[in-house]
Order: structure tokens, then C-alpha cells, then sequence
């Protein structure tokens, strides 16, 4: 067993190696790497599997340093701050690293920091801090804004951050990129160290980990464990045409969940997830306990499914992304994903959420809901077996993030502007940080950065006669410390069971997000928490709803996944697609269809854009195949609308899905020049003047202007009555737009949407690949590829471009209406 | 008795706009939220709550500096277009107290140049229980023109012909899986509640209760929409 070990120069010292033989364990490799790294004073990346021991790698060179070191004179600050996304990770690493700390005897205090910490151990945690400290990027943010922060950090000497793939491409990651940056500041000689989840690109991550561009972050592997063993359900049902529901498969799950002894059924939508865990019941003659666990539902609801998950009081979860990441549940021995897997990377993780052992494989079972899905969980099969995964790109940090960062830093101590532009830069994803934007974000922070400079006696940061940059008082600190973080959540409505005649608010059943009950009218019937409820109506923040069981529920929004397929994955696809050989792995009823498509419009080749035009009805359709997710298409259908107008086919609605997308006219667009209808000077123009006006800007918007600090989300004396609403950040939006359209907040937003809300990125590259490319099909009647985006027709919302005047119009006529009636 | 019978002389004027007949007299809702009284050529604007961003400011919340500006562009758009005898600003014209003091030389120019040569009247409001001192015109805590009464606040209970703001109605409209929120105005015929002007005025839907002891069922919102009003049913209304 210690023939492995041998050829370090460190093996173990005592008492850890005689804990891991006393349990008969040897340190893997990795571990014995990560120490060997810790005792070089290296920076550090490790990437590993799960199951690989891989947080106890992360921590044992903090512990042995630790245990070794001598009893010092005056009470020491903390010795290694462990950050995670989660907070109920951080209190169950906590929990997990008490038990060799204890069996070895240890003095070593390790304690974790959350919002739920209470004030008391909150404070003794400032007085005495512990020598690990376990807490989450918002957490440390806010150490960040505390004037103690320089003293309590000088001690620091490793910081380890785990599930790191989830947190760097994000605005969290830029918040916690920052926070590095100032205790590296205070503690120039801590040491940092990433955990990670297999990635494609590690470089990415080290670079983005590095303290500096010269630091080198060192890159160790752990072993890989058993490959998955991931099968494609071949349903008994044939495998329908459109939809993502897999309502026909659900006999066949249940099954395959009776067979495993516990297992994560993961779905991409809450409402997926309602649906499921309600046809599951339906087929649970067993009485199997199955839970359901997304956002959606009230937190307490969620915590009491995960402690019954870790009791293995459970047989299965039906779940969303909320359980991508979380901690370790060591009986989970099937993950079933329900639809489709959008991307190799994301399910790869879900995967390995089953078995925690590494010898042994996770067992995975992929469910399509639809033909193309069928395709796409092939590929997604065909890339977990390479052991591919989603390339991602080169994390630029957001100015709102800094905003927030700089207000915090003036919080915590005076800062000298070139002092801290260095140490801004010094981080990942800021590196590229021009000084111009730098100081636009700080003229920001004081004044709100207008061009008309009538604010500067009320700023939030001045500069004194030494220089130096510091809050203007003690009241800009408080509300700053109360507006700390990167996430802005959807307002939440409460919904609660009407009782009595008057219906009055009664017992609550969880929380919606403002928007989920968008499409239902009072009366409707709709699923949430796994129960069927009729909608009384909306007050406030209130949703009053009385139980409606036995109904068949109203099932709004089938949008599909938020997720978008990855470009990996639809390149897969593509190729899968346009290679009949590759057909034999597909089920006949899927291979049948791909056979019928080819005899009746086309197959086109892996760079090719199919593009079909056919009558329907009273109208004339367009249909084309980039398989660049549903956003990048509902940008996509946007301008080519608005192009068609132009062009005078009057067209009259559109429909997306993550494969394809389908407008219908008054006129035939047969005729049309469609190399230049998919032209990419679409992205100039026509782009920028639907996105300035459009929903997506605004939301984009509103939480730019939470995050930067311009709007505060919890104020110290809450004015509001509930008489008159204060502002909308929609007002201060139109306002901004109309007299100073190179702002910073607006810029921050724009650059939002276009990433994350519309994929522009995504769409440029698209109509580079198939300028020359489009194959155009006339057919005289629609082919089964477009069955699947035809069938959404009358199940998504109206398009946003003038929606909201047609609204008004519609509403009016309707008084119209009953006028003459 | 339904919006139909009560509101049958509701048609798009050709100024733009819904001219509706309000307790006998005929006016005017205006695309911008303001009203026009052919009674006097009288514009009524409300709740401009100028400087507004400026009141944040203040308190350390940096919103744009541009609302003043904005709310008096539009005002003097206004009166360009329709050439009014007199301006009634129906209360909280300023966000609060100091507001005129923050006002800046070139918006108070504005103003005063979009009131040249005709009466200006400040109704007293909440937020500014007295008139400006550097600003041209009359404060009045009421005013009647023909058979209309214009005040800041509307009075509890039945009022005929009482021409208030205050309440910044917002109507909810819901279609085609979709909504909007928009500014309107909201009347039963006897009384007429205007829309806020100001440029970051915020809004209070009209299905809240506040609005139920003021209205007789069913009212008929008038809603801001781009460069015309829609009458919309009660029935068509959506809670926030």
C-alpha cells in the first residue's frame, strides 16, 4: 500500500500517516501532491473527480502546517479561509473536517461563517478567530467592507476555493476574484489553491486563480475514476415528435428507479419538475418515498428534503439545478436526466452526483423527450465516453461588480487610487481593466458618474487632503454592508391557501417567482410543490390559491430548458445528424424520421444551415436549423423579422426552440435573397435598436443597478408605504437613456444581455459559419424536422418587439368589444 | 352599470388623445398624461415631483440628475402643442421641501419659458405644501374651471367632477401571454384621477384598494401608450 507513497520525498508526517493506515487507507497520489505543493508554497489547482478525496486533499497541508506548528505568543488570525458557492457546503465541510481533526487529536479550531450565523458566534468569530474559517464569497465581500478586515487577514496563509468551476464564470466569481485580491493584499504570502470538477480548459481556471499575471498556479490531477455507465432510454412508447415532457417514458423511470436504491432525477425547468414528480405519484403503487426539490419552493421545504436525502430516508428526488452542486449524499446509486442534457459538461457533473466512490462507475440513464433530443443525448453519451467537455472562454470581470468592490474597500480602510487600481488588476478576470474604466467606476461610487456634475457635494466616497479616497460617513458604510453580493434573485411571491369565504391569506405553501404565474388567469389550475391548486388571485405579495386535487392542471410555459444546448453539443449533433452511418445507434422510429427527412427536404451537412419554406394553412412559413439554443434563435428571429417587415413579406409571429426557429407570413418567402436576410450587418443596427428598447435591457438593467450599489435592495429605515411605490429601476432606465446613453450602468447592461440574455457572441459565430452555407428546401408542405417547432406555435408568449402596444391595442378593442356587444 | 353605457362619448380627439366627457364638461387625456380643458384653454399637469434624483442623491442613492430636465422638456412640449391661456400643476410639483433649491438656473429657465405669457398655478400638494418663491405663478390649494374641481389629493368619497392626482395610477394590462404596466388615467365619468408626470414618478396600480373608495365600479383607465391613449375596460385590469 505504501508503494506508492515511496517515491515522494514527503511522505506523511505523524500523526497523519498513522490515521490514514489506521483506517487502512493510503493518501492518493493527488493528496500527497497537494501537500508536497502546500509545503513548496505553491499556489495550486487540483482537478479531480468526485469521490476522490479531493476536499480532505485541499486541506491536509493546512492541517499538517498547523499541527506543526509551534505555540505561538500572541493569539493568531486566521491560518486558511475556505470559501464554497453553498453555504450549507461550507457547514457540512465543517462537519466533515472535525471528525480527523478530533480522531487525530488535533488543536485546530474550524468553524464556518454564513448568513445563518448568529450574531453572537459572528462576533466571537471577529474577537477569536478560528484557524479555519469556512464561509462563501458574499461572506468574505463583507469581511472585505470591515475596517478590521487589513488585521484579521495578515495572518492568512492559504486560501482554498472549492467547486471553483461553478463559481469563476460568473458575477460571484468576479466579487470573489476582487475579495482574493485585497487579502492578498493584506497577506502577500497566502497561498491560494482551487478545487475543481473536470473542465476542458484548466488554463482558464489557473489563470483566473493566479494572484498576479507571473504567478504560476500549479496544475495537479487526481485520478480518474471509473468511467460513467450512461444509457439512453430506448422507450417502449415511440419516441415522440415534439415536446419536453418525456410523458411517455414515465412508466419506464419509475422503474428505474424501483430497480436503484436511490436516485437524482434531474429535469431542466421547475415546471418539468412539477410535472414529473406528479406523473411519478401517479404510477407510485409502491408508495416509494419521492421527493421534489427547485428554486421555487420555500427554503425550509428544500432543507427538509436534503436532510431526509442524507438520512437516505429517500428513493428519489426530482430536482433542477439546484442540486447540481451540494454535499455529499453516499447512496445515490442512479441519476436520471429527464429530457434533454444541453450540455457534456453540466452532465458530467449531474453524473457525478451518483456513487462517491471512485472505483466504481455512476450509472447514468438519459431520457429524451423528443427526436432531437434523442440525437442530443447520443452525442452527449458519445462525449462523456471521450471524455469531452464545453469550452468556455476567458472570464471579463463586470464594472458593476467593481463598483460594488471600490464602495467596500473606502468601507474598510482609506484607499490611494493607483494603490488599489494595481491591486484590482492583479485579479483574473480585471487584468484587461482599462484606468478609464477604472475611474469611471469610481466617479461612479462617488457620484453616480453623470456627465452633469451637480452631486458632488452628496458623494459616497471623497477624497481627503491626504489623497486618500475614504466613505463620506458612517451611514454610506451600514447601507453598503446591507447590499453585499452578486446575486440578484427574482422578486419572490408568497403563496399561501385561501381560507374562508373572504378568502383570507392562510397556511403558506412556498414561494413563486414574480413571473411563474404570468401566463395563468384566476381560476386557472396549475402544479406547484406536487399538488394541484386553482388560482384565487394575486395580492400584493400574496398568492392566494385553494387546493384543486384530482384536476388536470393547466401546465404553463414549455419553453424548455433556460439553459441553452452548449456549442459543443450541438456540433455533435450536427455532425451525428448529417452522418447516416452514425444513424445505427439511433432507434428505428428516430432513424425512420431522419430517412423520411432526407427523402422529402434535405440533410444538411455539419457546417450547413438548413433552411425549409413551405405554405401552411393561410400562411407561409420559414423554418431554419442553426441548433444554437433558444436564445441565440429569439435574438436571431427578432431581427429577421424585423428584416422581413422591411422586405415586405409581412411577417406575423415567430417560434424557437434550442434546434430550430419558424417564422410565418402573409406572403411567400421562396423567393427571397436569404444570403442577405442572414447577412451578419444584422448585428449592428437593427440589433442595437430592438435591444435599447427591449424587456431583456431593462432586467439586464435593474440588477446592474442593485449590484452596483446605484439602488439599494435593503435599506436602513424602509420608507416605502403601500400607498406609492418609490421608483422603478424601468424609469431611471429611459430617463439614463435619453440623456446620457454612454453610461456606465448602461454599458454594464448591455454587455449583460448580449452574454447572458440573447447570446450575440454565440449568433455572430453562427452567421460566420454558414455565410455560403444556407441550404434552402421548398417544400409544399411542412417536413418532420419542423413538426417539433411548429408544435410550440400557441404554447410560448408573444414576441417582445411592440408586444406591449399591440397589448394595449388588444385590450382596448376588447372595450370595444363590449361596447357594440 | 357597465363601462360601455357609462363611458359612450369616449373617442380619439384629433389632437391625439381620448376626449371623454368628465361630469358634463368635455376633455381632453393626453398621450403624455396631461389633461386638456378647452374650459379657459387650461393644461393640467400632476406629480412632476422635480428633483426627485437629486432627493436620493442626497441620501447617498445616485439616481440620474436628468429628471427635472425631462419632466420640464416634456411640459414645454406640451404647451408648444396646444398653446395653453393657463398651466395647473396639480401638487407635488417638487419631491419635497428643498426641491426648488436644488433646482438647477437652466431648468427653472425652461420652466419659465414654457409658462411665458401665460398663467401658471401651483396646486399645493403633500410633498410641497407651499408655492415656489423664485418660480413664476399662483399657489391655490383648489381651483374651479366650469363644473371641475382640480386638487392635489382627491377627497374621500364620491366627488363630482374632482380632478385630482396624488395616487399615480398604473394600469396592468394582460394579453397574448404577456403584460404590460403603464402610467393612465382612471375615471368613472364624475371624477378623474391623473397619471403622474414626472419622469421617475413610480406608480400604485389602479386595483389597489386606495383607489376603491374614490371611483364608482368599474372605472375606465385611459393608459399611456406610444403617441395615443387606450380606453381600457375594468375587466381588462391586472393586479401587480
Amino acid at each position: 500500500m505504501s508503494g506508492g507513497v515511496d517515491s515522494y520525498s514527503f511522505p506523511l508526517p505523524e500523526p497523519f500517516a498513522g490515521w490514514f493506515a489506521a483506517r487502512g487507507w493510503a493518501p492518493r497520489s493527488h493528496q500527497l501532491d497537494m501537500v508536497e505543493k502546500g509545503r513548496a508554497g505553491r499556489h495550486a489547482l487540483l482537478i479531480a473527480p468526485t469521490g476522490g478525496g479531493k476536499t480532505l486533499a485541499g486541506f491536509l497541508p493546512s492541517l499538517i502546517d498547523l499541527a506543526q506548528r509551534p505555540r505561538p505568543n500572541t493569539p493568531p488570525g486566521v491560518h486558511t479561509l475556505y470559501i464554497s458557492p453553498l453555504k450549507a457546503l461550507a457547514v457540512d465541510v465543517e462537519r466533515n473536517l472535525m471528525t480527523p481533526i478530533a480522531q487525530m487529536g488535533l488543536a485546530i479550531k474550524a468553524e464556518s461563517r454564513t448568513g445563518d450565523t448568529g450574531e453572537a458566534r459572528r462576533q466571537r468569530q471577529r474577537v477569536k478567530p478560528p484557524d479555519i474559517l469556512l464561509t462563501t464569497p458574499e461572506q468574505l465581500a463583507l469581511f472585505c467592507a470591515w475596517e478590521g478586515a487589513r488585521r484579521y487577514f495578515e495572518d492568512l496563509r492559504c486560501v482554498i476555493i472549492d467547486e471553483i468551476h461553478a463559481i469563476w464564470p460568473s458575477k460571484r466569481g468576479d466579487l470573489l476574484a476582487l475579495a482574493l485580491a485585497r487579502v492578498q493584499t493584506f497577506a502577500p504570502a497566502c497561498r491560494r489553491v482551487g478545487l475543481s470538477a473536470t473542465v476542458e480548459d484548466p488554463d482558464l481556471i489557473r489563470d483566473w486563480l493566479s494572484p498576479g499575471a507571473g504567478d504560476a498556479v500549479d496544475l495537479v490531477r487526481g485520478a480518474p475514476g471509473a468511467a460513467p455507465v450512461v444509457e439512453v432510454l430506448l422507450s417502449e412508447d415511440r419516441v415522440p415528435w415534439a415536446g419536453h415532457t418525456a410523458r411517455h417514458a414515465m412508466p419506464e423511470v419509475y422503474e428505474a428507479i424501483r430497480a436503484a436504491r436511490t436516485a437524482l432525477v434531474f429535469v431542466n425547468t421547475r415546471f418539468q419538475a412539477e410535472f414529473a414528480f406528479q406523473e411519478l405519484w401517479r404510477l407510485n403503487e409502491d408508495n416509494l418515498p419521492i421527493a421534489l426539490h427547485h428554486g421555487s419552493l420555500a427554503a425550509e421545504q428544500r432543507r427538509r428534503v436534503e436532510a431526509a436525502m442524507a438520512r437516505g430516508a429517500l428513493r428519489a428526488v426530482v430536482c433542477t439545478s439546484t442540486l447540481d452542486l451540494g454535499v455529499d449524499w453516499g447512496d445515490v446509486d442512479l441519476v436520471i436526466q429527464l429530457a434533454s442534457p444541453k450540455g457534456a459538461s453540466r452532465m458530467v457533473q449531474r453524473i457525478g452526483r451518483a456513487n462517491h466512490r471512485l472505483d466504481e462507475p455512476s450509472r447514468a440513464l438519459f431520457v429524451p423527450a423528443n427526436r432531437f433530443e434523442m440525437l442530443e443525448c447520443q452525442a452527449a453519451r458519445e462525449a462523456i465516453a471521450e471524455n469531452a467537455f464545453d469550452t468556455e472562454s476567458p472570464r471579463t470581470g463586470a464594472l458593476d461588480v467593481l463598483a460594488q468592490h471600490v464602495m467596500g474597500c473606502a468601507c474598510s480602510e482609506p484607499f490611494d487610487l493607483t494603490a488599489l487600481y494595481a491591486e484590482i488588476t492583479g485579479s483574473g478576470p480585471y487584468r484587461g481593466l482599462a484606468w478609464e474604466d477604472y475611474e469611471a467606476v469610481v466617479d461612479f461610487v462617488a457620484t453616480g458618474g453623470y456627465a452633469l456634475r451637480v452631486y458632488d457635494r452628496f458623494a459616497r466616497i471623497v477624497r481627503g487632503q491626504d489623497g486618500l479616497w475614504r466613505a463620506r460617513n458612517a451611514e454610506m458604510i451600514l447601507r453598503h454592508r446591507l447590499n453585499v453580493g452578486a446575486i440578484v434573485s427574482a422578486a419572490m411571491l408568497t403563496v399561501r391557501i385561501a381560507s374562508g369565504r373572504r378568502a383570507a391569506p392562510g397556511r403558506r405553501i412556498g414561494e413563486v417567482e414574480e413571473g411563474y404565474l404570468e401566463l395563468l388567469e384566476t381560476g386557472d389550475t396549475f402544479i406547484f410543490a406536487g399538488a394541484v391548486w386553482r388560482l384565487v388571485g394575486v395580492t400584493g405579495t400574496e398568492v392566494l390559491v385553494t387546493p384543486a386535487p384530482g384536476e388536470d392542471a393547466k401546465m404553463p410555459s414549455w419553453g424548455g430548458s433556460k439553459f441553452a444546448i452548449s456549442t459543443f453539443l450541438a456540433q455533435k449533433v450536427r455532425a451525428m445528424m448529417s452522418d447516416a452511418h452514425h444513424w445505427r445507434v439511433l432507434p428505428d422510429d428516430v432513424r425512420e424520421w431522419l430517412e423520411i427527412q432526407r427523402d422529402r427536404s434535405i440533410i444538411p451537412g455539419p457546417d450547413e444551415m438548413l433552411l425549409e419554406t413551405f405554405p401552411r394553412g393561410q400562411r407561409h412559413f420559414l423554418v431554419c436549423y442553426p441548433f444554437e439554443g433558444r436564445l441565440a434563435h429569439t435574438t436571431l428571429a427578432m431581427l429577421l423579422t424585423r428584416r422581413l417587415e422591411r422586405a415586405g413579406a409581412g411577417p406575423l409571429g415567430f417560434v424557437c426552440n434550442d434546434y430550430a426557429l419558424a417564422v410565418w407570413s402573409l406572403k411567400p418567402m421562396d423567393e427571397l435573397d436569404f444570403a442577405d436576410l442572414f447577412d451578419e450587418d444584422m448585428l449592428g443596427d437593427d440589433l442595437e435598436a430592438w435591444l435599447a428598447e427591449s424587456a431583456m435591457m431593462k432586467a439586464a438593467f435593474k440588477a446592474c443597478a442593485l449590484i452596483s450599489g446605484l439602488i439599494e435592495r435593503r435599506s436602513t429605515k424602509d420608507r416605502k408605504t403601500s400607498r406609492q411605490v418609490t421608483f422603478s429601476t424601468d424609469l431611471i432606465y429611459d430617463v439614463l437613456r435619453r440623456h446620457q446613453s454612454d453610461h456606465l450602468l448602461l454599458r454594464c447592461a448591455r454587455a449583460d444581455a448580449a452574454q447572458g440574455l440573447i447570446d450575440v457572441e454565440r449568433l455572430g459565430q453562427m452567421l460566420a459559419r454558414i455565410r455560403g452555407r444556407i441550404r434552402h428546401a421548398r417544400l409544399d408542405h411542412l417536413s418532420p424536422f419542423s413538426v417539433s417547432v411548429i408544435l410550440e406555435i400557441g404554447r410560448q408568449r408573444a414576441p417582445g418587439e411592440g408586444a406591449g402596444e399591440m397589448i394595449l391595442m388588444d385590450a382596448a378593442d376588447d372595450l370595444i368589444a363590449e361596447a357594440v356587444a | 352599470m357597465s363601462a360601455a353605457t357609462q363611458f359612450d362619448a369616449v373617442t380619439h380627439h384629433p389632437l391625439g388623445g381620448l376626449a371623454v366627457v368628465l361630469a358634463g364638461e368635455p376633455v381632453v387625456l393626453r398621450p403624455s398624461g396631461a389633461l386638456w380643458i378647452e374650459e379657459g384653454r387650461t393644461l393640467v399637469v400632476a406629480d412632476l415631483h422635480l428633483e426627485k434624483g437629486s432627493f436620493y442623491a442626497s441620501r447617498g442613492q445616485m439616481l440620474p440628475p436628468y429628471d427635472s430636465a425631462d419632466t420640464l422638456r416634456r411640459l414645454a412640449a406640451e404647451t408648444q402643442a396646444l398653446g395653453p391661456r393657463r398651466v395647473v400643476l396639480l401638487g407635488d410639483s417638487f419631491h419635497d421641501r428643498d426641491g426648488e433649491a436644488r433646482l438647477a438656473g437652466a431648468d427653472g429657465d425652461s420652466l419659465r419659458a414654457a409658462v411665458e405669457g401665460r398663467s401658471l398655478v401651483w396646486v399645493t400638494g403633500n410633498h410641497d405644501p407651499v408655492a415656489p418663491r423664485g418660480l413664476p405663478g399662483e399657489a391655490a390649494a383648489r381651483l374651479s374651471i366650469g363644473g371641475l374641481t382640480l386638487v392635489h389629493e382627491p377627497a374621500d368619497g364620491a366627488a363630482t367632477g374632482e380632478v385630482a392626482g396624488h395616487l399615480h395610477p398604473c394600469a396592468r394590462v394582460r394579453a397574448r401571454g404577456a403584460s404590460v404596466r403603464r402610467r393612465c388615467f382612471i375615471t368613472d365619468g364624475e371624477r378623474l384621477i391623473l397619471p403622474a408626470f414626472g419622469a421617475l414618478a413610480g406608480g400604485l396600480n389602479v386595483r389597489d384598494a386606495a383607489f376603491r373608495p374614490l371611483l364608482r365600479p368599474r372605472p375606465l383607465a385611459a393608459v399611456l401608450g406610444a403617441g395615443r391613449v387606450h380606453a381600457v375596460g375594468w375587466a381588462s385590469l391586472q393586479p401587480d
